[in-house]
This record gives C-alpha cells, structure tokens and sequence, in this order.
C-alpha cells in the first residue's frame, strides 16, 4: 500500500551563495509499508529536512523520492496528491491551530482534499477517536484547551486525511510523561487500525526503544545506522561518539553486565530490565 | 521566498563608515537628503552621485547590495520616468513627436533621484546594527524628552520590533509548511480564495507574536525594566575624531550643493 524509497537523495540549502549549505547528502532509504521506523539525530543532523522531502514539502536538489514506486515529484500534480497520502506532523504542531473550533481544525485536511460532508463528518469523529479527544470539545475554541489536548488535536488533523505514511516530528517534545504516553499510545492505535507506515523523528532514546521496529540514526546529513533497536544500541560507543546516547536501561544493563550480572542482550527499556533482574533473582537462567 | 526581503538588513564590517557613532550617521543622512533636493542640474547630480559613490567604496559595502535594495522600487522608479518623459513640455526630439529632449533629462534626473535617496538610506542601514540605529536616534531626539515625548519607550519599540522581524519570518515560514502539509493552497484561485487562504497563517502568527510579546514583557519587568529613567548604558556613544571630519564632510557637501542649485548647475 505505502512504501517509501528515498534514492541518493541530497538537498542543498541557499545553493549558489555564500551561505550555501548541504542539509542532506546521499540518502537512500526504503521504508516498507506498516512499519513502524524512528529517526533520530543530533540538532542539525538533517532529519527535518529529510522529512519535509517525504512529502514533496523540499524538492530535492538531488536524487528521488518514491511512494509505492512512483516519484511523488514528477508533477505539480503528484507533489499535491502526496500530501494526503503522506501526513506530516510538524514539530510543535499545536501552534498551527486556528480554526474557531476544534472540529473546524480537524476537517481542515478533509476539506482542502474536497471530500463530501458526510465524509469529512466521518474522518473528524474518527481522528478524534483515534487520539482521544473528546466530541464535547469539538464546539469549543483549540486556543483555550490544554498544551497536550492541543497536541492531540493538531495530530487529529493529520490523521483526519488517513494517510498512508504518517510522519511525526518529535510529536512527545514539551509534553508531560502522561502527555507523552498518550500521544505514542494514539500513534499506535492509529498504526494498527490502518496499516499505516510511521515514522517518529525523536531525542528520545528512552522512547524510541520502546515502540521502534527500526532506528536510522542520522548524522551531518547523511544515514550513519539503520537496523533494529537491538543492532543500534549494540553501538553505544559510536553513538557516543556522534552525540547520542543509548537508552537509560540499556546503559544500565552495559553497567550490570561488567560487573558479571548476566543481563542478557538486547534489553534495552524499564521493563525489559526490570523482568530480566527479577529473573535473575530468582536464579532462573533467561 | 520570503527570506529574499531585505528591510534594513545589517552587512558586519570594519571600516571607517561602519565605526561613525550612529548619530553621525543619521545626521549625515539628513543632510544628504537635503543636498539631494537641492540638486536640480547635471553638476548637482553628479556631486551627488559623486559622494554617495565616494560613501559606498569607504564601506566596503558591494555595488550588488546596493543592486538589491533598490529592486523592489524598479516599478515606481520606471514609472516615474515614463511619466516625465511624456508629459515634459519643449523641443521634441524629432519633429511633430511628443518626447522632448527636456522629457529625457528630467526622467534621467528623477530616477538618479530615486536610486540616490534609496542608496543614501540604504547605506545607512547596511552599516549600522539595529540597536546602534536606535541608541543613536534616541540621543538625537534627546531633547523633545523635555516635551514629555516618550522617547526612550519609542525608541525600545522600534528596536524590538527590528529584532523580532527575523523570529517572525522564521515563524511564518514554519507556519506555512505547516498549512500546506494539510493541503492549504496559497498559490492558485482567485484573489479573494487567496486572501482567505492565508488565514490559516495569520491567525496562528497573531496567537503565537502576542503570546511571545507576553512572555517578553515579563521578562523584562522580572529584570526590572521600567522604562528610560535613570537607564545607563553599556555603550556610551562618543564622538571621535572621525565624526567631527565626517560632520564637517556633510557640511562642505551640503553648502556646495546650495551655491550650485543657486548657480542653476
């Protein structure tokens, strides 16, 4: 259904004066439909840049970008129609809120794609289930509700397009743990009820381990580690090095392990740990 | 497309232009508003011309800088132009025709006009930072404090609305990206479609400059800020040496440029 490839893909910023900078350098990715990827990257690594590409935001200086195959900037045409297809979720999103009322902020996207009524009504109930928010809420100002119930809603609006690939930059950025735990919570559900792609860009570690099926680790433009969460975080020492940091638990578990607690491989959240230590306590081999 | 615009944009450097105390400046371009105005024949103009040129190379400041600034205004300096060239009485250029050879100087002299008085100012701003323009401007206007004219609280306004223009670009510019990755369309349809295209920009912009002019005043009033009473500065302005000279400069200029209006060059 949505599968996104992305060939040597380069994107230079201010080309031809003296301010001239390349975000990006030789990107070639392939996210197969359903997964479920985290990006991540140090400030200035690129990843905002890249994403902006997923859904023709940047026209790459170099190199395509293909949805299902076909390249989504061979006309003015394709550059609009992917926009459905792939939702992009800013960071901060809750700031692009404007509409008089939050159920006005949802339809927003059903409304620029030109659906009926009746369809609209239906994708807004649906995002806001999706995300929690309530329908009492949907008569009222999205100005005066809460940061995290802003978030939600700004998330709805994109989710109210039903996109295929959804993108979401730093969705947790600024929000309290419970904020936090609900948003993820949405974008999982959002997943397994749609068979959507995700991709989360994060600084969150702690948070990438937990839901990732797949880590791309960008640095200074370009793919520095792609692979499972256990593959990636095997590397602590060059994600150091670049930066980065492995999760707390994984940090932890390296921690125990030098000190002969056998802590198997690959733990690398709370829980995870937290089993494994209770295991080993009770002097079951894992 | 909009990070193009360039309001008043400041180019760093290091020369005798740049290092003039900022009242100097400000001063030196009033008086070369006023020698402008004065110039109304070929020898005026080109003392003019002479000395914004002479301004341009102490500054360091590059020809397509100065290009740039005066871009935006191609339209009405073309317009002026065409304007005088048809609607000059005297000796047609050729029997019978309607541009006159007096139609051709005027436009010439009304678009050296222009790009003269756009450059002047030009160079003021390419050469001074924001807040030494606004430092300078309230020590020049100094004295209508003793009106109760609230200069100091102008001045800060005028140098926090300079600082936030950037923020507030950067702002739109997310904003947009924003919109359009919901489908907001702000190129095609009619201009009314447009104009009602970009409340999707505008309303979150007001939200967010309000809510951030909100955070700056506490801020300030948190350090203590109350207005311009008893205020010292870190940066004293003094004038030098280079500012009696640039002064004196202004006033050779000026005072050539009345003895050659009064002469008709």
């Amino acid at each position: 259904m949505a599968e996104i490839v992305t060939e040597k893909l380069c994107h230079v910023y201010s080309a031809n004066t003296p301010f001239e900078r390349a975000a990006i350098t030789d990107v070639s990715l392939r996210i197969p439909q359903g997964q479920l990827a985290a990006l991540i990257g140090h400030t200035g690594s690129g990843k905002s840049t890249f994403i902006q590409h997923l859904n023709a935001l940047l026209q790459p200086s170099a190199g395509r970008v293909l949805l299902d195959g076909q390249d989504i900037n061979k006309d003015k045409y394709t550059r609009r129609d992917v926009k459905w297809k792939v939702g992009l979720v800013f960071q901060y999103p809750e700031y692009q809120l404007f509409e008089e009322t939050v159920y006005k902020d949802i339809a927003f996207g059903p409304a620029n794609m030109k659906l009926s009524e009746q369809e609209i009504d239906e994708r807004v109930r649906e995002a806001a289930a999706f995300t929690g928010v309530a329908e009492e809420l949907f008569e009222r100002s999205p100005l005066e509700l809460s940061g995290g119930q802003k978030r939600r809603i700004a998330i709805a609006g994109v989710m109210a397009m039903r996109p295929e690939v959804l993108i979401l930059d730093e969705p947790t950025a600024g929000l309290d743990p419970a904020g936090c735990e609900q948003v993820l919570e949405n974008i999982r559900d959002y997943r397994e009820k749609s068979g959507a792609t995700v991709l989360i860009v994060s600084h969150s570690m702690d948070d990438v381990a937990r839901f990732a099926e797949r880590i791309i680790v960008f640095h200074e433009g370009s793919v520095a580690m792609d692979g499972t969460p256990a593959e990636v975080f095997s590397h602590a020492q060059e994600l150091v090095e670049i930066g980065l940091n492995i999760p707390k638990a994984a940090e932890l578990a390296l921690a125990l392990r030098k000190r002969n607690i056998p802590v198997p491989e690959g733990v690398f959240t709370h829980d995870e740990l937290l089993k494994a230590l209770l295991r080993i306590r009770e002097g079951r081999p894992c | 497309m909009l990070k193009d615009i360039t309001l008043g944009q400041y180019f760093p450097g290091n020369t005798v232009v740049h290092k003039l105390d900022p009242r100097t400046k400000i001063l030196l371009v009033i008086v070369y508003i006023v020698g402008l105005f004065q110039a109304n024949g070929w020898a005026g103009y080109a003392a003019v011309t002479g000395f914004t040129c002479l301004c341009t190379a102490l500054s360091k400041i590059r020809p397509s800088a100065m290009f740039k600034g005066v871009k935006p205004m191609l339209f009405i300096i073309a317009l002026t132009a065409l304007l005088n060239i048809f609607y000059t009485q005297g000796t047609p250029i050729l029997p019978g025709w309607i541009i006159t050879w007096e139609g051709i100087a005027r436009a010439v002299q009304m678009m050296l006009r222009i790009v003269l008085l756009i450059s002047g100012t030009f160079l003021l701003t390419y050469t001074t930072s924001p807040i030494a323009l606004t430092d300078g401007l309230e020590l020049l206007l100094n004295p209508l404090k003793k009106l109760k004219v609230p200069v100091h609280e102008m001045t800060m306004m005028m140098s926090m609305a300079l600082r936030f223009i950037p923020t507030l670009i950067s702002e739109t510019d997310k904003i947009m990206s924003a919109q359009k990755a919901r489908g907001a369309d702000f190129e095609t349809g009619s201009l009314v479609k447009r104009a009602k295209a970009l409340l999707p920009i505008l309303v979150p912009l007001f939200v967010s400059a309000f809510k951030r002019a909100d955070e700056l005043a506490v801020a300030m009033e948190s350090r203590c800020y109350h207005g311009g009473e008893g205020r010292t500065r870190m940066k004293q302005l003094r004038y030098q040496t280079r500012d009696r000279i640039a002064l004196a400069v202004g006033t050779v200029f000026l005072a050539l440029m009345f003895v050659l209006k009064r002469f008709g060059l």
